[in-house]
């Protein structure tokens, strides 16, 4: 049976809590921003054979993650948020994984 | 600050009559509303007038199949009743019913808050709905369309005739009323339970409801893009979708189906939270297994992600993906049949009281049981290879769909029809109409999976003629369920005026939305409850209370 | 034997308090601005991944074509104008960057810092659609605008295969363009808001929340750019 003197509040808080970010921090995420930009251009003008698209993939990957990581806060973030992200992710990860399983085996017919 | 026992749940509000409905007059204080109470009715409104028009057309086309030549409409013209059909029932009838109507009255009561995290958002879901009803309403009348439910390319977006973009885009425009639904109601069950509320004190409809809001976010806005895409194709002719210029049509039913799946999980799911509520309220006993069925419906709405394209093994995918769909599709059987057990093994050694709402939930639990079992039938490739697209298919989803989740609905609707309304119904017309609906769907569906195995093919307005005799048991079945859901219409309207004034909590339940008056008063709860019982805790409040409810 | 008791038998939160400081822009559902600010932030995050899904959605479609018809795609990018977009990516990563800022500045109480870097944000998110604006006019005018106006036949065969890939060029960006407008409208009404004096440490939640949009759509133009401009082989010399 429930301990009947515990009171749980979801919020043990009046006002929202306040993290500010340093602005170096900002200013150096900015920086690795531009500097993936230019990597990501440049890797595209040679010619890596089947490693060009998974080298743009990464850029592009690292890049957003900073993104979400710092310009969004989720580093400070609750867990749920941290669930959230990567529930829609790994959603969309279904959506790719199930669809191409279609696509990539069709010349496996033997029929 | 008094502390409220359940032994006052009894009391009657010296201001009795000051209650959400009687808070405010006149006809904008409910279409700027901001209650969820009041957009819960606006909704009932709306869901029970599309109701009754996609039964019209079912009505018109077991009709037409009482004789084996297409005599009463041409085929074309079928074509778009059946096509009417589906998309009135899914999109504006199934998918919002149970979450719209119930979940929105019900929500914020079951979990001690005022209201939903976004009472604006919540009228905005309703508005949309609207809008995209009525763009449907309008284009039924000038011409319908006739594609089926299913937009099937490049059909769809070639070679049609008919406003399959009006129609599309009233899909696109309801689906996001569905996700803001969903929305609102995760943000709520995070952030707004009462102290002391914890998951694990959660009414399980909460749990199913939780559940239903994670498919409507994440699956609805591919179906969204994808009828984007099928309206663009439409216009510009690029081929997307279509063969000749290079597209897949298989893309498109692909994308389809990612939502279309996971969205049959969108109309069980809420129904099987009513089953809940109900098996425990009318045998007065916590659902055996409180724990494995909330974790199933979970599992249920995760799984039901990974399963779409049993929607297609004849349709041109690989037999290797064909396979690991098959596989994959007999896993989501498993939650749901624990569901299942844990139901029957709570009313076994149950006193188990008769009531309307229970007589629905028996029902349901036998009905969605066949069609569950026949689902697994249709899982396996071999099977389905020979039943696909027969009336096999159609007699599956309708058990599972009407047989489950309308049943479910009106249980949940005459459950909490006091609690809405402040009346009760008549209990005897109420089951009478309960065991017709039983009858008269089962007559209606039955003989239609034996059509489907006999070879019987779905969307066609003529059959062979060794046929009809099965046929004619379905339509005179559908006769008796247009008189089970006719019933109700009569009687619970009737109640508005005439029905004995039920008190709060004339079940004797146990739940937070039974700690407050019948109707509930516009704030919900004079003062924020702080829970400090267990989910269905028929024993401390059978114990405290004494004696026998005043059922 | 406990008692079912709907007050417990510890006293009641006090909910007389927040009434003595009640915020103007408290709704009343909340118990606080704590809770308030919680529920829209998790709220915003449940949109964006809706938003996740949605685009998702057309990049599955995009991949699937990808890889079907992988020379289509190559020459596809090849006829758009790389380093305008990559122009426009740092124009957007900065406006994140200004974004972020702004943030900050709500959360420090620092009214005309907030406003001078929404109107930043404004300014570079006008930018990159001004360039995007003179994209869609160049295609226009050679051609490659899906659908009846699509003229471009240099290896004939694979014509209809590079419309199909300027017809997700054309669904992406605009679909992309069109979240970054109604970003736009939004700022408006941001900066006034910020200009009026309503955020500071204990309401910068909309502050919050708009950036988490802004950021968003940063994301998608992230993974575009190399999607639509930098396929290899797909470059002018």
């Amino acid at each position: 049976m429930a301990d009947v003197t515990t009171t749980e509040l979801d919020h043990s808080q009046h006002a929202p809590h306040v993290h500010v970010t340093p602005m170096w921090i900002y200013l150096a995420v900015f920086f690795a921003l531009a500097v993936g930009t230019v990597l990501t251009v440049a890797a595209s003008r040679f010619d890596l054979g089947v490693w060009n698209t998974p080298i743009a993939l990464f850029i592009a990957t690292v890049k957003a993650v900073l993104v979400i990581l710092y310009f969004m806060h989720v580093i400070h973030s609750t867990r749920l948020t941290w669930v959230v992200v990567i529930a829609s992710f790994l959603w969309l990860g279904v959506l790719f994984v199930l669809t191409f399983a279609d696509y990539l085996t069709r010349a496996w017919n033997i029929y | 600050m008094s502390s409220l026992t359940l032994h006052d749940v009894r009391f009657v509000e010296p201001e009795a009559t000051r209650n959400y409905i009687t808070h405010d007059y006149g006809a904008l204080s409910w279409l700027l509303t901001k209650d969820h109470k009041r957009i819960a009715i606006l909704y009932l409104f709306s869901i029970t007038a599309l109701f009754i028009l996609g039964g019209f057309f079912a009505v018109v086309m077991r009709i037409e199949l009482l004789t084996p030549e297409g005599d009463l409409l041409t085929s074309d013209t079928y074509n778009k009743f059946f096509t009417l059909h589906g998309i009135v029932m899914i999109f504006f009838f199934l998918i919002p019913s149970i979450p719209a109507v119930l979940g929105n009255f019900l929500l914020p009561l079951m979990i001690g808050a005022k209201d939903l995290a976004f009472p604006k958002i919540n009228l905005l879901s309703w508005y949309l709905y609207m809008i995209a009803a009525v763009m449907g309403l309008y284009i039924i009348i000038t011409g319908g369309v006739d594609t089926g439910w299913t937009f099937y390319t490049p059909f769809s977006t070639q070679y049609s005739n008919t406003h399959v973009f009006g129609v599309t885009f009233a899909a696109f425009i309801v689906g996001f009323s569905s996700i803001l639904t969903g929305l609102n109601f995760l943000v709520t069950i995070h952030r707004m339970r009462a102290p002391g509320l914890t998951w694990y004190r959660l009414p399980l409809f909460v749990w199913a409801m939780y559940a239903t809001s994670i498919v409507q976010l994440l699956a609805t806005p591919v179906l969204a893009i994808t009828l984007a895409m099928l309206m663009f194709e439409r216009v510009v002719h690029v081929g997307i979708f279509d063969p000749a210029l290079g597209g897949d049509p298989l893309l498109f039913q692909h994308m389809f189906w990612f939502y279309s799946h996971p969205a049959v999980y969108i109309m069980i799911l809420p129904a099987m939270g009513v089953a809940s509520e109900v098996v425990a309220a009318f045998t007065r006993k916590k659902i055996f297994g409180y724990t494995f069925v909330a974790y199933s419906s979970l599992a249920i709405a995760f799984l039901g992600f990974l399963v779409w394209a049993h929607h297609m093994f004849v349709a041109g995918i690989s037999v290797y993906s064909a396979m690991i769909f098959s596989f994959l599709s007999y896993f989501v059987a498993v939650p749901s049949a624990i569901k299942v057990f844990n139901w029957t093994a709570t009313l076994y050694r149950a006193s188990v009281a008769l009531m309307t709402p229970m007589l629905y939930i028996l029902g349901f639990i036998g009905l969605f049981t066949i069609g569950g079992v026949t689902g697994l039938f249709l899982a396996a490739i071999g099977l389905d290879v020979h039943v696909t697209d027969t009336y096999f298919v159609v007699a599956h989803f309708h058990y599972v769909m009407v047989g489950g989740a309308v049943m479910a609905y009106m249980a949940g609707l005459h459950y909490w029809w006091p609690k809405i309304t402040g009346r009760m119904y008549p209990e005897w017309w109420a089951r009478l109409a309960a065991l017709l609906v039983f009858a008269g769907f089962n007559l209606t569906f039955f003989p239609q999976f034996v059509l489907g195995y006999l070879g019987m093919p779905r969307r066609y307005h003529a059959y062979a003629p060794e046929f009809q005799v099965l046929n004619v048991m379905s339509t005179a079945g559908a006769s008796v369920l247009a008189v089970g859901y006719v019933l109700p219409l009569v009687y619970l309207l009737w109640s508005l005026w005439y029905g004995r004034p039920a008190g709060p909590n004339p079940w004797g339940a146990v739940g937070l939305e039974w700690a407050t008056s019948s109707p509930p008063p516009m704030e919900n709860f004079h003062e924020t409850p702080v829970v400090t019982w267990d989910a269905y805790d028929y024993p401390a409040m059978m114990k405290a209370m004494g004696e026998t409810q005043n059922v | 034997m406990s008692d079912i008791t709907l007050g417990g038998n510890t006293p009641l939160p006090d909910v007389e308090e927040h009434h003595e400081h009640h915020h103007p822009f408290l709704q009343h559902h909340f118990e606080d601005l704590g809770q308030q600010h919680e529920a829209s932030t998790l709220g915003m995050w449940m949109f964006l991944s809706t938003e996740i899904l949605f685009f998702g959605g057309i990049l599955a479609a995009y991949w699937v074509y990808r890889v079907l018809y992988p020379e289509a795609w190559a020459i596809g990018a090849a006829q758009q104008i790389w380093w305008l977009g990559a122009i426009n990516t740092i124009v957007l990563i900065i406006s994140s960057l200004t974004m972020a800022l702004a943030v900050r500045n709500s959360q420090l109480g620092r009214r005309m810092g907030t406003v001078y870097m929404l109107i930043a944000t404004l300014f570079f998110g006008s930018i990159f659609l001004g360039v995007k604006g003179y994209e869609y006019m160049k295609h226009w005018q050679e051609g490659l605008f899906p659908g009846a106006a699509f003229h471009w036949n240099e290896v004939p065969a694979l014509a209809p295969k590079v419309q199909l890939f300027m017809t997700f060029y054309w669904c992406l960006t605009g679909l992309h363009a069109l979240h970054m407008i109604i970003g736009a409208g939004l700022l408006l009404w941001f900066i006034w808001r910020a200009w009026k004096g309503h955020f500071g440490p204990e309401y910068y939640g909309p502050v919050e929340i708009m950036g988490l949009y802004w950021h968003f759509v940063d994301i998608v133009w992230i993974f575009l750019f190399p999607f639509l401009y930098l396929i290899h082989g797909a470059h002018h010399g």
